[in-house]
This record gives C-alpha cells, structure tokens and sequence, in this order.
C-alpha cells in the first residue's frame, strides 16, 4: 500500500508526466491550428517533429554548432518541408492528404532509419545534449538560489516547456483572431467563397502547414532533451495520432483545449505505467503497454461516436465533415 | 539479366499479396466512404487466426486458411454492425470514419499484441525448401503465397464480372445512390462486401506471415500503406485496379533495389504512390472524372 502511494505521490513522476504533457500540447498546438484552423488532414505531423529533433541533433554533433543555432535552424527546417510537401499535397482531396502525409512521414523515418552515418541508424543519436545539460544546470542553480527548492534536469525542464507552451498558445490565439486568422476560418468553412473574394486558399493553408511544422519541431526539441536520445522508433506515425487524440479530446478549433486534452493524455499514458493498485497490478509491463493503447483507441472511436467535438467544441464548428 | 528476373519474381510474389489485402480495402473505401486503416490490422488478425488453428490446435495449413477466412470475415461483419453502420446513421463522415479507423486499429492491434506477446512467431510449415529454375531460385514459400494469391485473384475476378453480389458491389463501387435507385439491396451488399474483405484480408495475412516466415501483431499495419499504395494506383473503389496496383507496387518496391540501396525500397513503394495521387489521382486505369 505504502508503494502504491509512493508511486502517486512521487514529485518525480508526476514532474515525469508533466513534462511529458507539455511536450504533447505543443505539439498538438501545430496539429490544432492545421487541422482546427485550416482544416488539414494532417496524419504525418510526427514527421516534422522527427526533421526538428534529428536536424537539431546531426547540425551540434556533426558540425559542432551551438545549440540556440542549431534548433532556430531545425525550426527552420522543418517549416521549409512544410512548403516543400504541401505545395504540391495540399492541391489534394482530405482523405488523400492524410494518406499522403502519412506516407511522407514514413519515408522520413525510413531515411532516419537507414543514413547511418548522420543520423546513427536504428542505434540512433547521443552526444548532442552537452549545450543544454550544461544550460540546464546552470539554470537549475540559478533556480535553486531564489526559490531554495532543488531543481533536477527534469524539474528545470518542467519550467522550461509549459511557458513554451503558453507562448504558442498566446501566439496562435492572437493569431488566429487576427485577418489572418479570419480568411483561414473562411477558407476552411468554405473555400470557393474565399476563393471568389480574393483569397488563395493554398497560400493561407501553406502558412498553416509551414507553421504547424515549425511547432512541431519545437516540440521535437524539447523531446529530445527530455530523452537526451534519439532513435527512430519514437517517430513512429502512432505519435501523429497521440495529437489527433489530444485535438479532438479537447475540442477542434479550441487552442485551449489542446493543453487540456494534453494532460488528461498524458495521464493516461506515462500516468499508468507505475501505478500498482487492482486491477493494474495483474499486469506487466508489455501488457500495460497493450491496454494503454487500447484505451487510447477506444477513446479515439467514443470521441468519434458520441462526442466528435471533443470536450471544450462547440457543435455548430464542428469541422469534421462538411 | 538474372537479378532483373530474380527481383521480378519477388515483387510479383510480394505484389501478389499486396494485391489479394487490397481488394477489400479499396472496395470498402469505394462503397463506404471509410478509409479503413483498420485493414492491416485485420490482415493480422488473420494470420493469428491461422496461426492458432496451425500450431496451437496442430491442424493442416489448410484448415489453418480456413479459418484465418472464416474468422477475419466474422469480425470484418461483425464490426459492420456494431461500428460502422451505427456510425453511419449518426451521419459520420469520411473523417469521422477515418479516424474511427484509427481508434480500431490500434484496439485490435493492442488486444492481439496483449493475448499473444510481441515475440514474433512463424507456422509449422517448411521454410527452407527452394529451387533453383536456372533464371531464378524460387522458395517453397513463395510458390505456395503466389499459387494461392494466383487463384484468388482469378477467383475474385470471376465473382465479381460473373455473379450478381460481384456486379452489385462494382455497382455500389461506381456510385451508391445509382446502385440503389436500379433495385440492389445496399444493406445486403455492403455485409457482402465486408465478408468479401475480411476473408481476403485473412488469407493475406495468412499468406505475408507464410512469405515472412514470421508474424508479430505489427505484421499487417506494415503492409497497410502498400495496399493503400495499391489502392490509389488502381484508383479508389475499383478491385480490378486494386489488384493491378498490388502487382506494380510489388514490382517497383523489388525492381527499385537495382537502382537504390535495398533498405529504402520501402519509401519506394510511397514515392510511387504520392506520385500516384499528384499525377493521376483517377488510379493508373481510371478515366478522369471528378475524385
């Protein structure tokens, strides 16, 4: 019993999964203004996120550049892919996008997979997190001083990524209440309308894709410093659909849901794993991992049969097929 | 001149597969509106179903076939009841569908990966038996997955041109609405089609696991984009095209190894199919027409 507790009320693991909640609002942030803003079917989002971590990482362990440049140049990165895929995908019917997107992700991941000589294969990266642990504890002493509260790389990462996430919030929200962010609910609602008053519905959905894959590669940054590893079996697409999962918990079209759906996710995703209480305890570790994702894919299949706006969406902007 | 020969005759073989999975696939999608990216999972859930019948109950491979058909088409039917048709009356959509997709495939892919472990497994069947035809070497297992998927693409060429049910669901492919309006009962087609799909989606996953010489329960989310690849070559809701499609898919993934390193022949397979959908989102045969 005494386990049981320890494990609830670890300050670790609660830090653990906090983090682990940040990094997934973040990047559910890009996914939200693609698909909630600029309706894209977007199912290959974890490929950005995957040109984000590993360009960081191969720019600081092969050309030994300082990691503030390193991840501006990631973020870069992963936006010009954005315009690259979405120039000529984005022409294309929604079903056909995601299928697209999806397979343009795997092809990142089979090419991270296979360049061994910059990306370490199926052993992956190390060595690229020497700037930041340095930073980190740096900070985490700075930190200590005025709060007199012991601050750990996780803990200092923990305050480093919700105000990221905050940011982008306030960001996208003031973005997405400004023209801009009119003509692309617009163009989303209906298209040829816009398309008639002037408005290129492919630039506006560009910039969407450009900027959604940019946040993803923040987000790709700050998970590779939670890990200090990169390997290609954490870009999987089932990443992508941990986003969608988030998205349409918290509602389509709402920025404020997105942090929400982040963290009920996260709970039942890295929250479950060390909980030790009937039923969990009759399971081990592979079968937790099997009726975590069953649970997610059961709450993927509800949201969709009884409530496909999420928590916090309104009915009449559900987006989902108009 | 011999690799060249060898290379088709593994992508025909691979492409035989891809081509047998994907007729349910572009059917459904063709008639239902869902883009079923539950279909992989099905296809393992087939080859666990044989896999149960041919080492835990010691039985012939081809009871094992059997029932990987009868299995995978009762849960293909079964899931028609109690997800999809109720998802359609609440007027879902093809996103909705789509995403409802999801959520099964990874309920389905989790729920084989919690009953039977991650360890991968292989049939009771001889792996290494293989021949050599002086332009080509062909394994035992490769003869039986093309000899099977062979007269299984004849057999489903012949329902669907020869028999009522086969033209009925051509019929709903086209356009559900003209289907309905001439006479042909849709709700009864469309648990045809599903049992149609299911029993494919079985045997394929039957026969990729017979191919592999393994079966882990990631076995047929693998083969899901190259069957959608498949798919949109032969252009969505045509099964003729999805079958062609399954062999040009199996022949580009092999034949591209000539020309870049063997590792990355499977981002070959999804370049085609991107080049597919940008150049002639009507499918390789279709004509062009609003998609």
């Amino acid at each position: 019993m005494t386990f049981v507790l320890g494990a609830f009320l670890s300050i670790d693991f609660w830090q653990y999964v906090a983090v682990t909640a940040g990094i997934y609002a973040i990047f559910a942030l890009g996914l939200q203004l693609e698909f909630g803003f600029a309706g894209l079917l977007n199912f290959g989002h974890i490929g950005f996120m995957a040109i984000g971590s590993y360009t960081m990482a191969i720019l600081i362990v092969h050309a030994s550049l300082p990691m503030w440049l390193a991840a501006l140049i990631a973020i870069v990165t992963a936006m010009l892919f954005g315009l690259v895929v979405g120039l000529p995908a984005l022409r294309l019917r929604a079903d056909y996008l995601a299928i697209t997107t999806i397979a343009f992700s795997e092809i990142i991941r089979i090419f991270i997979l296979n360049s061994v000589r910059w990306t370490g294969g199926p052993q992956g990266v190390l060595g690229f997190a020497g700037d930041y642990t340095d930073f980190s504890a740096a900070l985490g002493r700075r930190l200590s001083s005025l709060t007199h509260i012991s601050f750990d790389p996780d803990r200092v990462l923990l305050v480093l990524v919700w105000p990221i996430v905050l940011l982008i919030y306030l960001v996208l929200r003031r973005l997405t209440r400004s023209p801009w962010g009119r003509v692309m609910r617009a163009i989303r609602e209906d298209e040829d309308a816009a398309n008639a008053l002037g408005k290129n519905p492919l630039f506006y959905k560009l910039q969407a894709l450009a900027i959604g894959s940019g946040i993803a590669a923040i987000a790709g940054i700050f998970f590779s410093y939670q890990l200090l590893y990169l390997s290609p079996t954490s870009f999987e697409p089932l990443f992508t659909f941990f986003a969608w999962v988030i998205v349409l918990l918290g509602g389509t079209g709402r920025l404020g849901g997105v942090p929400v759906g982040a963290v009920i996710f996260a709970v039942i995703f890295a929250g479950t794993r060390f909980l030790e209480f009937w039923p969990l305890s009759l399971l081990d570790d592979g079968d937790r991992a099997a009726v975590r994702l069953i649970v997610v894919g059961l709450i993927l299949i509800a949201l969709m049969a009884f409530r496909p706006q999420g928590i916090f969406g309104k009915r009449e902007e559900l987006l989902l097929d108009r | 001149m011999n690799q060249f020969v060898q290379l088709t005759v593994n992508g025909f073989v691979a492409g035989s597969i891809i081509a047998v999975g994907a007729v349910g696939l572009t059917l459904v999608y063709g008639i239902l509106r869902i883009v079923n990216f539950a279909h992989g999972d099905y296809l393992t859930f087939g080859a666990y179903m044989a896999f149960v019948a041919n080492v835990t109950w010691g039985l012939h491979p081809a009871f094992a076939a059997a029932n990987a058909v009868v299995l995978t088409a009762a849960l293909a039917v079964g899931l028609e009841f109690i997800l999809w048709r109720p998802m359609r009356r609440r007027g879902a959509g093809v996103t909705s569908l789509f995403l409802t997709s999801i959520g099964l495939a990874l309920v389905l892919r989790n729920a084989i990966q919690f009953v039977w472990g991650t360890t991968p497994f292989r049939y009771r069947i001889n792996v290494f038996q293989s021949y050599d035809l002086g332009l080509f070497r062909i394994s035992q297992n490769q003869i039986t997955v093309v000899a099977s998927a062979v007269v299984l693409i004849a057999g489903v060429g012949v329902f669907l041109s020869r028999t009522r049910t086969g033209k009925a669901m051509r019929a709903l492919a086209d356009s559900v609405d003209l289907a309905a309006v001439s006479g042909i009962d849709t709700n009864r087609i469309v648990t045809w089609t599903w049992v149609l799909a299911g029993s494919l989606a079985g045997l394929a996953g039957m026969l990729l696991a017979i191919l592999q010489a393994s079966l882990n329960p990631n076995s047929g989310f693998n083969a899901l984009l190259p069957m959608f690849a498949a798919v949109i070559l032969g252009g969505v809701g045509s099964a003729y095209g999805a079958l062609a499609g399954g062999i040009v898919i199996g022949l580009a993934t092999e034949l591209s190894t000539i020309a870049v390193p063997f590792q990355y022949k499977e981002a070959i397979a999804f370049g085609v199919m991107i080049l597919a959908l940008l150049f002639r989102p009507q499918g390789l045969f279709g004509r062009a027409r609003v998609v």
